[in-house]
């Protein structure tokens, strides 16, 4: 566990939607810079919600989530563009964009931030380099195994160097073996210094990996590795 | 602004169908309206013409000083509403009579008609009201013997102007309304065709000004030159129709220009609102 400054802080965050299902109940924690974070519990538990608060896609109905300085309670619009320049962000659906090739996908991030033209041909070499696709920059979205197009999510989540990767069941798409590659890449980014927090059903993935885990039931959170020791859990 | 003018073209490469279709629609929607507009246009031309016709015939006594008519006549010519005064003398009103009735040419005799004044008034003035006011102070001389304006006709030509001017607006009203809401749903459809970009522009921290600028430039492309496709179909349509039925007049060019116009910004206020309405959803 880093003890590094933090970097994302939920102070009390409740949510709540009219329609009455998911959201939050008062839920407090602060992950540090570089940290990894897995984000466990059943489906509805309120992992997205957690996740979506971090990149200011939803404000909380109470309490406050700060992330890199940038508070829900008195945030703009242009802030949070601002904000999510500096996070990367990746979906169990990997959302590319299929007329568009891999490299085409990763420099889209960059043209629609208002990057240079010229600094762009370079970045997008690197990162696609680093994730592993160098070989297959200019293939299509639909030439590419389910692996491999979520290494090109993570590509363009990477090409604006966040200081953390929001990531929703990564894996849940893939089969075991994309899903320990995928796994070992995002570990791999971690090291290198980005924060990651990742929600995730595949508790083995947890458990084997050592890093901490925020457990969520019913939108609130009942367990924090990091509080050690283990509290006894309700049945 | 160059990324959003290939993030036009990229869509429009992408779906052709669909940006052509979009074209069409604004043309066609345009082109209805705008052939109601020259019905209209060349309805009201032909009611103006009408209208000209609208005349006063005042009759003088017989055995009136050519004299005191004269000086009526220049009083006359002063009233506001007045656009002309032509005296009418008992051979000119015979010689117009044995033209406009020749089968009765021969049971005419000179001194047969009266004299008479023929007064025109000025557009805007030809109601049946304000005629039926000057005729009254045209009775008010004293050598006019009868004063006669076909009352009966200028209330029925201005109760059919009436009725023509409320369907117009009424039938524009309707025409603008159903071009619009076509119009704007089918460009609503070419944004929301491309709703998975817009989420992604919005994850990656694109501002809201940088997503709608293609947006927009698209609606305005698509405006514009559907509104000049519409024009280009209006003039095919009234040459046919001069050539076939009769000599329609076309738009003047400022009212081309203006439609055009309407089409562009109908194409940008389009693309606004569904781009507004597509940013609070994603």
């Amino acid at each position: 566990m880093s003890s590094g400054p933090t970097i994302i802080k939920f102070t009390s965050v409740s949510k709540s939607w009219a329609r009455g299902s998911g959201g939050l109940q008062k839920v407090s924690f602060a992950a540090a810079k570089g940290e990894f974070v897995f984000l466990t519990g059943p489906s509805g538990a309120g992992k997205s919600t957690i996740l979506k608060l971090c990149y200011m896609d939803e404000l909380p109905s109470a309490g406050e989530v700060r992330v890199s300085g940038v508070s829900s309670l008195s945030t703009k619009r242009t802030e949070i563009s601002r904000l999510r320049r500096t996070l990367g962000i990746v979906f169990q659906d990997f959302r590319l964009l299929e007329d568009r090739t891999a490299w085409a996908n990763v420099a889209f991030a960059l043209e629609v931030t208002g990057t240079h033209h010229k600094a762009i041909p370079p970045r997008v070499q690197k990162v696609l380099e680093r994730v592993g696709l160098g070989p297959k920059m200019q293939a299509m979205p639909s030439e590419l195994s389910g692996g491999e197009q979520q290494r090109v999510a993570i590509a363009r989540a990477l090409v604006n160097d966040p200081f953390v990767l929001l990531a929703d069941e990564p894996t849940g798409n893939l089969d075991d073996r994309a899903s320990r590659a995928v796994f070992q890449l995002l570990k791999d980014i971690n090291t290198s210094g980005t924060a990651v927090m990742m929600a995730t059903h595949d508790l083995d993935l947890v458990r084997n990996s050592g890093f901490r885990s925020l457990e969520l039931n019913k939108g609130a959170l009942v367990y924090d590795s990091s509080d050690a020791p283990l509290p006894e859990k309700e049945h | 602004m160059s990324l959003a003018l290939r993030e036009v073209w990229t869509a429009f490469r992408r779906a052709p169908g669909l940006g052509v279709l979009s074209v069409f629609t604004v043309a066609f929607s345009l082109f209805a309206f705008g052939l109601f507009g020259l019905v209209a246009y060349n309805t009201r031309l032909a009611l103006e013409r009408l209208e000209e016709r609208v005349e006063i015939r005042a009759y003088v006594t017989e055995g009136t000083e050519t004299d005191a008519v004269a000086a009526a006549v220049g009083d006359i010519r002063a009233f506001p509403e007045v656009s002309n005064v032509t005296y009418v003398s008992p051979d000119d009103a015979l010689k117009k009579a044995r033209i406009e009735m020749a089968e009765f040419k021969d049971v005419f005799e000179p001194e047969f008609l009266p004299a008479s004044l023929e007064v025109r008034l000025k557009p805007g003035n030809r109601d049946p009201d304000q005629v039926k006011a000057v005729a009254r102070r045209l009775n008010g001389y004293p050598f006019v013997d009868d004063v006669r304006y076909g009352e009966e006709w200028v209330q029925k030509f201005y109760s059919v102007r009436r009725a023509a001017t409320a369907a117009g607006i009424i039938l524009g009203i309707a025409f603008a309304f159903a071009a619009m809401i076509i119009i704007g749903s089918t460009i609503r459809t070419s944004v929301l065709a491309r709703s998975r970009e817009i989420g992604i522009m919005r994850l990656v921290g694109a501002t809201d000004g940088f997503i709608r600028a293609p947006f927009l430039i698209d609606g305005l492309l698509k405006g514009l030159i559907g509104g000049m496709m519409a024009v280009t179909l209006m003039w095919v349509t009234r040459a046919a129709l001069t050539a076939t039925v009769f000599a329609f007049q076309f738009f003047p060019t400022p009212v081309l220009l203006l439609g055009i116009l309407v089409g562009a910004v109908i194409g940008l206020l389009g693309s606004a609102l569904s781009v507004g309405r597509q940013l609070k959803r994603v």
